[in-house]
């Protein structure tokens, strides 16, 4: 039950352990200060130059604005806001994103529970047709839910996209989640059906607040997969401007602007700022939810 | 506060796996009844079985009067403590205690006052607040206790409760746990593989073995007349002797010595068994035993010697201040008054 905090004995300086530990050590710390140096750079470069001008751009190079004399603008942005209807797509991305991302996490959390602590004839080959889902690629739907679309007026829809999200989402969405309700310890759920809780109590107050690691990084799986397609928007929603989402309109940024990329580097750059914010305020339960299951608590 | 009553119960998963069989006992109100046995033995299905966490495939369980076989867990009046503790672990401690509490629809006041009560009872007062992560084992286990006195069930049930705390508070906890049975004058049914445990705490013991009840008794009755074989080798540390030997003219003879048994016996094969207290240091006019030692096991208060007469492992206890050592050949004295015979071919007590 307790897991004693093994205290780690020191080895003695110089020995061939105390050098390993040292360089095992430092090698760690080169691998993470690369990798975010890899990160970091591209991005504070895409940053920066949104805040110059075209001919800057163009003739330098990013870092270059770092040092005095400082000619920032915001006219990037201004521009692509006001001419390229970003407004739009930006309350349309955030319009599409937020309900694909919440009516399959919710669904599955259900469809979880029930495949994983409810008993019912032929829950096992459900599971595993389910789990043969996963291996469907989604262009094979294009043609057929198009077609059925079509024909009762969802194509073009925020509805209808919402709808071709979750059912995309929702087979890995139930395996995510099915696999970690079976983690939980059956005692709890014995306990609870002693002390006289029903099925949906039990769900409510013991599975999901238990579960909130691996519902949060399903959550930021599913946003961050929504938020950034592009092809599946382009499909179903087509690419009107009322509509569209970020993906698709700086994508046909690219088509009419042709060389003009200082408008795309601030066009890029609102499109990143969302993923963003949700990962970093979600990142504490995302590495838990990845890990859950593998280390026993 | 109620009986209990195990009639012919079986418990079969399928057709040639039966983990409990005909299984008969009845537990009185009030009583403080252990389940015992090796793992595997059926002593937790038995329990799950009664707490309605398991189908019953054949005959009936009753607590009181009542038929329980088709009873809802919830509906049946119980209260279960885990092995794991199975504490809820999200929830507060006054939580945890207050869920089965809230899910009867007490007035938020009664579950206040109840659970109040028994962390008065548990001593945890000062821990409500805490979640049960920041709780030793030995705190974690009395909210266990607690979520189970707060219901006021009429039979507590407890499925190894202590092997999860270490060997002191695991004494500690034996005590405080016989001390609360008085406390609440309910009918405890609790299960272990420990026999220390069964020894000390129940008023009754019914041992299992293989899915199969083997004896129920008081402690004292299931040590001094086990039944048979496996329960006279089950229970007592160290374990009794076990000497295979024939019988003429009510002489029992084994390899290494002779002895004459106290009352005649119809059979002319059997295992004696006695225990380390019958062969002492003290001689005996009805036998003695002349033993090569092979190890010597001083524990202060007393002193075991293990070793062989004739082909046969005997254990004894000596005065402590005898000074033994490891191949030593010593006299012993056994006293017939602690003699066992088993058949050889049934295992039942034949003395």
């Amino acid at each position: 039950m307790s897991v004693m905090a093994q205290e780690r004995i020191e080895a003695p300086t110089w020995s061939a352990r105390w050098i390993t530990d040292r360089l095992s050590g430092v090698a760690l710390h080169v691998a993470v200060i690369g990798l975010t140096i890899a990160w970091v750079v591209p991005t504070l470069g895409l940053f920066v130059s949104s805040f110059r001008h075209l001919t800057d751009i163009s003739n330098t190079g990013w870092w270059t604005a770092l040092s005095p004399p400082f000619t920032f603008t915001l006219e990037n942005y201004s521009k692509v806001l006001a001419q390229n209807n970003l407004g739009t797509s930006f309350l349309n991305s955030v319009m599409i994103t937020i309900p694909a991302t919440i009516i399959p996490a919710a669904l599955a959390a259900f469809a979880a529970y029930a495949f994983s602590w409810m008993k019912f004839w032929g829950r096992d080959i459900l599971f595993l047709a389910l789990v043969g889902l996963l291996a469907v690629p989604l262009q094979l739907t294009f043609i057929p839910v198009l077609k059925m679309f079509n024909s009762v007026g969802l194509s073009g829809t925020f509805l209808g996209i919402w709808l071709a999200h979750t059912g995309y989402g929702l087979p890995f969405a139930i395996y995510l989640l099915a696999n970690f309700f079976r983690s939980l310890p059956t005692d709890l759920f014995e306990s609870a059906e002693m002390d006289g809780a029903s099925t949906l109590t039990v769900f409510f107050r013991i599975v999901l607040p238990l579960s909130v690691p691996a519902i949060a990084s399903l959550v930021i799986f599913q946003f961050l997969w929504i938020w950034n397609d592009f092809l599946v928007a382009l499909i179903y929603l087509g690419g009107t401007p009322e509509v569209a989402p970020m993906t698709v309109t700086v994508a046909n940024l690219v088509n009419s602007l042709g060389s003009g990329y200082h408008l795309l580097t601030a066009a890029a750059f609102l499109s990143m700022i969302v993923p963003l914010i949700v990962f970093f305020s979600l990142q504490r339960f995302f590495v838990r939810g990845i890990l859950a299951g593998s280390v026993k608590g | 506060m109620a009986a209990v009553t195990y009639d012919h119960v079986v418990k079969r998963y399928t057709a040639d796996v039966t983990v409990v069989k005909d299984f008969n006992v009845e537990v009185k109100d009030k009583e403080f009844m252990v389940l015992v046995g090796p793992s595997g033995c059926g002593k937790s299905t038995a329990l799950r079985m009664l707490a309605g966490l398991e189908t019953i495939t054949e005959g009936q369980i009753r607590i009181g009067d009542r038929v329980v076989n088709n009873v809802a867990a919830k509906d049946r009046d119980i209260a279960m403590v885990f092995q794991s503790y199975a504490l809820y672990p999200h929830m507060s401690v006054f939580d945890n205690m207050a869920f089965p509490l809230q899910m009867k629809k007490l007035a938020k006041s009664d579950i206040e006052k109840r659970v109040n009560n028994a962390s008065r009872i548990l001593g945890l007062d000062n821990f409500l607040q805490r979640k049960p992560r920041a709780l030793s084992g030995g705190q974690r286990q009395r909210v266990a206790l607690g979520r189970a006195i707060v219901r006021d069930p009429q039979v507590f049930l407890l499925d190894e409760p202590l092997s999860n705390l270490d060997a002191k508070l695991r004494g500690q906890t034996r005590i405080e746990l016989q001390k609360l049975h008085n406390d609440l004058e309910t009918t405890f049914i609790y299960v272990t593989h420990d026999q220390v445990e069964a020894m000390t705490m129940g008023d009754r013991i019914a041992i299992m073995n293989a899915g199969i009840l083997q004896q129920v008794g008081t402690p004292d009755d299931i040590y001094d007349h086990p039944a048979n074989l496996f329960v006279a080798g089950f229970i007592g540390t160290p374990t009794m002797s076990f000497i295979p030997v024939t019988m003429q003219n009510g002489t029992a003879k084994a390899s290494g010595f002779e002895v004459r048994l106290p009352k005649p016996v119809n059979s002319a094969k059997g295992t004696l068994g006695f225990r380390p207290e019958a062969v002492t240091d003290r001689p005996s006019e009805e036998a003695t035993l002349d033993m090569k030692v092979d190890v010597v096991e001083r524990l202060g208060s007393d002193q075991f010697l293990y070793g062989q007469v004739g082909a046969d492992t005997v254990t004894a206890r000596v005065d402590p201040r005898l000074k033994v050592a490891v191949g030593d050949q010593v006299k012993l004295g056994l006293d017939t008054r602690g003699l066992h015979l088993f058949d050889a071919e049934t295992e039942k007590a034949l003395l």
